[in-house]
């Protein structure tokens, strides 16, 4: 396929996202250009760090209208998927944690830390099991109890637009979507086979 | 469920991966790229590269084989050597590194730990420990350890630093016991123990690996989210698939 955008908002791992669907065979742009973002066919929104300066960039490039207002299917990846709610309780900076922040609002909910307890460390950081709440294209090929790997201290709630979650200590969203609204909280360039697959789908799925 | 990691650390030095007595007698083991997927396809659910010429000759990492390790294997991957500031880490995390880990430089500067949790995130800030118990019984940090005749012992007790690093942002903490390191006899169960009493965050045992049973024993007594271990997955007496079924038939949750 071609037309696959990656919205380039300063995060780390972006190389990373790119390198993955190379591996797909897809030669993905990657742009902070509002024009570039709406004539894509697909458009990824990849993230690491925390959502504060995630969605103060997304203002800097003035991208936060270009992508609520996509036509086009959009995948969130790790913090890319928890900018797509409504709101996020991640500040940012150590010193002004639990400030939270307003964030794309394409999918109703907020944010919260995972709370830590005995024996469950946050960050959540390893490989977690997926467990599908209903058939969805996005999923095709994934089993429950597939593993996939996480890196997060904060997770999106188990909503209508949830369609497999994960547990630790307390059970939240792993993959959403909502019609052409995805997203993934776990890292699938990173996420060997099943990650490949999740990517694969999401480039081949049919949205109409 | 959460899985036990079994992560396979390897030494890079020039682009090579190379094994023997640091500095001295370094036997080439062969392509990064090529180890990095074969370590991959056999099951390793991440890796951790040490840049073991970076640090002492005073250079940050070589981006190139970050490059080329991130183009190639989707397990994810730490950096080890060489990362003194915030510039060494973006640099780093760019190629496609998902975490970089300090050791040596957040001793001299424990701020660091902090500026990289603010520029990228918890998440991506792992501390690498090096600790030795003294004569008084205590466990105590040890700085410069790459080079046996640099090597420094510092007054700053092994739990204290953990407990600090925590706090400064690190969100994850390797443990590497010297005393069992290299000796194949076992992880160092007592001062893990001792550090996931302290730890909240993801704690990685490190020295100490000889035997499939060590890292039973680590995570069932220890209860460390993560085992490294070098010279018996470069060797190849210990087979990772073979470990992941032996973890598995005793009720340890880990990856297939």
């Amino acid at each position: 396929m071609s037309g696959v955008v990656l919205i380039d908002a300063g995060g780390a791992n972006i190389g990373s996202v790119r390198y993955a669907l190379q591996r797909l065979g897809v030669d993905a742009q990657l742009s902070g250009d509002a024009a570039t973002i709406r004539r894509a066919e697909r458009v990824i929104l990849p993230g690491v760090g925390a959502a504060a300066p995630a969605m103060e960039r997304l203002r800097a490039l003035d991208l936060v209208d270009t992508i609520r207002s996509l036509t086009r299917p959009l995948l969130g990846i790790c913090l890319g998927m928890q900018l797509l709610f409504e709101h996020s309780d991640e500040a940012g900076s150590m010193a002004t944690e639990g400030a939270g922040v307003a964030c794309l609002g394409l999918l109703p909910g907020t944010v919260t830390k995972l709370p830590a307890a005995a024996g469950i460390r946050i960050p959540h950081m390893g490989w977690n099991t997926l467990l599908p709440r209903r058939a969805d294209a996005l999923l095709d090929g994934i089993a429950a109890g597939d593993h996939a790997y996480f890196v997060h201290s904060y997770a999106a709630p188990v909503t209508d637009d949830c369609i497999a979650t994960c547990a630790h200590g307390t059970s939240f969203a792993a993959v959403v979507r909502r019609g052409r609204i995805a997203g993934a909280q776990f890292h699938p360039e990173r996420s060997a086979q099943v990650g490949a697959r999740i990517l694969q789908n999401f480039l081949r799925m049919d949205f109409e | 469920m959460l899985s036990r990691r079994i992560v396979p650390c390897l030494d890079v030095r020039d682009g090579r991966v190379v094994k023997g007595v640091r500095f001295r007698d370094h036997v080439d083991m062969g392509d990064i790229a090529e180890l990095a997927q074969r370590y991959r396809d056999e099951g390793a659910d991440e890796l951790v590269f040490y840049d073991i010429a970076a640090s002492p000759e005073g250079r940050s990492v070589d981006r190139g084989w970050v490059e080329r390790v991130a183009r190639l294997i989707d397990i994810p991957f730490c950096v080890a050597g060489g990362i003194r500031s915030v510039d060494d880490a973006r640099a780093v995390l760019h190629a496609g590194a998902d975490k970089v880990s300090i050791n040596t430089p957040a001793l001299q500067r424990p701020a660091l730990i902090g500026e990289l949790a603010d520029a990228f995130g918890v998440q991506c800030v792992v501390v690498g420990i090096d600790s030795q118990r003294d004569a008084d019984g205590q466990w105590r940090v040890r700085a410069f350890t790459g080079d046996p005749s640099m090597t420094q012992a510092l007054q700053r007790r092994t739990l204290d630093w953990v407990e600090e690093a925590q706090a400064l942002g690190a969100g994850e903490i390797v443990l590497n016991c010297m005393g069992a390191d290299g000796v194949r006899g076992g992880y160092d169960i007592e001062q893990l123990r001792a550090a996931r009493a302290v730890c909240r965050v993801p704690l990685v045992a490190s020295g100490g690996a000889g035997e499939m049973t060590h890292f039973r024993d680590v995570f069932e007594q220890a209860d460390v989210d993560a085992a490294l271990a070098a010279s018996v997955f470069h060797s190849g007496s210990i087979a990772i698939p073979a470990l992941k079924r032996s973890l598995r038939a005793a009720g340890i949750e880990v990856r297939a």
